[in-house]
């Protein structure tokens, strides 16, 4: 994969970075080297931190999790239902500070964020576990085992920043698997990142309680939700989860004018009517605005949904005719290379103003995040 | 297959063969005498064994007490005189035996490991190898944590957790979760023997037979909403797990009536026995009650009143899973 980093390369990398630091950085690099030579153990204390979103149950040592709307009322000894949270004897941690299982270079577009710094590249990792089980998961492998199971590096936050800033990426991106499950390390890392010269983007479910929302992805530069369907039953039977925080989450992310845009994975049979899609795209534009940026993207079979074949091209188009007569300015189809709807498009005089190329931004014409052909101010992140 | 019940499958067979006859000779009414016959035949056998002594005057279990009772249970169950012969229909030489042990709840409340060298001793007696019998669960160190010693080669009996091998990269599915199995349930083991513990669960409401499989899969945590039910009954459903499982032996040493599955002393019991059935519904069933026994001892609210009743045992006894009986007029309890 391109831009990938390798094992190798990671630890060069981290063993250079953390020369820079610290001679006490440095010397914690080679207790994370035998991990990648299979499962890890559980208890890894490096990588565990107390957690910030949490409840103390009072008397029987039980927590009550504040994270995501699940709530997991979690007994001694026991994870929540994202499998990377523990309690022991009555606190709860987190399993998964710094325990990085997957780093890569990727183009912003791939996250996809196509009004945030086209272009550009982000450092994206992410580590084990997530608070939903999707039945069309294409990185479960990471996301549906628990930390131990799967080899990861010791990636502290400033680590991070300072490997980005090597890599040329202006962007930390937390990504693959569910960044909710790993709060408390992406808002270090984030802290890192800033004071890095690094911003920080995330790739998110949404589906998390009010106050961890506001708090873990207020340290954020820009958001992606992926909005998985329109109605709770799929949310129930699919996600395994609730569309209701998850619209909440989008609402409270537009109060924090937070950068953001939605993805929706179109699976056929599933979620593609044409009055999911009108009711969706309603929605976002009587309680998020036109300007919001929805992409429709291409289903593959992945996971526990094998048996379903790829979304046909005319259903995504479909997806986007509607999302457009209901008057959204920006509607992308995704994973689908070669696809004019890839393009950015000024909503005022029709002129393309960001030609993509699969991954790739290969044309940005955006002056001053605005239109040059008619002057339209064109939302979003546009300039480092 | 080897029959979960009192009745064994020729005789099954046989009240089967008697319905059609009868329904050729009487209709419907035949039918359904010959198979409420059947049914009375077809019990589900638990047996329940206690020794007030176990512990003899000290606070660990007696290991030669372990094994007299351990036979006790077996003769019972299997309805025989000698403590080998139960093991010789149970097993035979050449399988290879898992004892999927649970280690969970620290050395206060995991299973017994005089319990499992006496199992392992009479496996050896009834010609299985020492080196085809592996004790197992999911992690190495807690299972040290409790006792056992860690051996993984050689000629003696194997005892090692799933981290020392892996799961298997393909998922297996029944209901709406997959899950990546254990190697050693795949690869290790042909015959399935559960060593669970009897305890309280704060979730599924009791924790005994069926959870304990979630010790065999990479993703527990994806089976606890909505009090582990259908979850528990969808996972025992798995073939790799019901073609194997041939035996629960409970632990019910120490067991625990509330505040599970952690140990914690206040809450739990020297109860001093086992819990032996080839029906796991069955087992879990009566374990069940043992605990609600306990509870209202303790002036505690029964499991329904604290709103956690393990009502994933009706669903693992329903028409979609049919894995044993949880009605107890198909249940033949016999104390040893």
């Amino acid at each position: 994969m391109a831009g990938e980093l390798d094992r190798r390369s990671f630890m060069q990398c981290a063993l250079a970075s953390g020369a820079a630091f610290s001679v006490c950085e440095l010397a914690q690099f080679p207790a994370a080297i035998p991990a990648w030579a299979g499962p890890q153990k559980q208890g890894d204390s490096q990588f565990t931190v107390e957690a910030r979103f949490y409840e103390k149950v009072p008397n029987n040592k039980k927590i009550k999790c504040k994270l995501c709307p699940r709530e997991c009322t979690v007994g001694d000894r026991e994870r929540g239902y994202c499998g990377v949270r523990e309690n022991r004897a009555g606190t709860y941690y987190t399993l998964v500070h710094s325990r990085v299982c997957a780093a890569h270079i990727d183009p912003i577009e791939k996250k996809p964020l196509f009004h945030y710094l086209p272009g550009t590249l982000a450092f994206s990792v992410a580590t084990a576990g997530c608070n939903v089980n999707c039945k069309f998961c294409q990185n479960w492998d990471i996301s549906q085992v628990r930390p131990e199971q799967v080899p990861a590096e010791y990636a502290p936050p400033k680590l991070l920043a300072e490997l980005a800033k090597q890599r040329g990426c202006p962007t930390i991106a937390y990504t693959y698997s569910e960044p909710v499950i790993f709060s408390e390390y992406l808002m270090d890392a984030a802290d890192a990142g800033h004071e890095a010269g690094v911003r920080s983007v995330v790739v998110s479910n949404g589906y998390m309680q009010e106050e961890s929302l506001k708090t873990a992805y207020g340290k954020m530069d820009a958001v992606k939700i992926d909005l998985k369907a329109f109605t709770e039953s799929y949310y129930k039977d699919v996600v395994v989860a609730e569309l209701k925080p998850v619209l909440a989450s989008l609402v409270t992310l537009r109060k924090m004018n937070k950068w953001t845009e939605i993805v929706y994975l179109v699976v056929p049979g599933m979620n593609d009517s044409d009055a999911e899609f009108r009711g969706l795209a309603n929605w976002i534009k009587t309680n998020l605005g036109v300007d919001v940026p929805i992409h429709f993207t291409q289903f593959h079979p992945e996971y526990l949904l094998k048996n379903l074949p790829i979304t046909p091209v005319p259903t995504l188009e479909r997806a986007k005719a509607i999302a457009d007569a209901e008057g959204l300015h920006y509607v992308y189809i995704g994973n689908v290379p070669g696809h004019p709807a890839q393009n950015t498009y000024c909503p005022k005089c029709r002129h393309m103003l960001v030609e993509r190329v699969g991954f790739t931004a290969s044309q940005v014409l955006i002056r001053k995040g605005s239109c040059p052909f008619c002057g339209q101010p064109i939302p979003g992140v546009w300039h480092a | 297959m080897r029959s979960r019940c009192g009745a064994d499958r020729r005789d099954f067979l046989k009240k089967c063969l008697t319905g059609v006859a009868v329904l050729g000779a009487s209709g419907r009414i035949g039918l359904l005498a010959a198979a409420e016959e059947g049914a009375a035949l077809a019990k589900s056998r638990v047996v329940v064994a206690r020794d007030a002594m176990l512990r003899g005057t000290g606070t660990t279990v007696d290991s030669g007490r372990m094994l007299t009772l351990l036979d006790r249970a077996m003769q019972a169950l299997f309805d025989r005189d000698n403590p080998i012969e139960p093991w010789k229909k149970l097993v035979h030489p050449g399988e290879m035996v898992g004892l999927k042990v649970n280690a969970l709840g620290g050395r206060g409340l995991s299973s017994n490991v005089q319990l499992v060298e006496a199992i392992c001793e009479r496996l050896q007696e009834a010609g299985i190898k020492a080196s085809d019998i592996v004790v197992w669960d999911r992690d190495s160190d807690e299972m040290e944590h409790v006792g056992f010693h860690v051996v993984a080669g050689g000629n003696r009996v194997q005892c090692f957790g799933t981290d020392r091998v892996d799961y298997e990269p393909e998922l297996s599915t029944f209901g709406s979760v997959g899950s990546r199995l254990s190697k050693i349930l795949t690869q290790r083991c042909n015959v399935l023997i559960n060593v669970p513990v009897l305890k309280d669960h704060d979730g599924a409401g009791v924790t005994i037979a069926l959870k304990n499989m979630y010790g065999v899969i990479h993703n527990p945590n994806k089976y606890h909403p909505n009090g582990c039910n259908p979850y528990i009954a969808d996972l025992n459903m798995l073939p790799e797990i019901r073609s194997k499982m041939r035996l629960t032996i409970c632990d019910a040493s120490t067991a625990c009536f509330e505040g599970g599955p952690g140990y914690k002393p206040e809450y739990s019991w020297k109860n001093n026995g086992l819990i032996v059935s080839q029906d796991p519904v069955a087992l879990d069933y009566t374990g069940w009650q043992v605990i609600e026994r306990k509870r209202a001892e303790k002036g505690l609210k029964t499991l329904e009143g604290d709103k956690r009743a393990p009502n994933y045992i009706a669903t693992a006894a329903d028409a979609q899973h049919r894995l044993g009986a949880n009605d107890p007029k198909r249940i033949a309890m016999v104390e040893a």
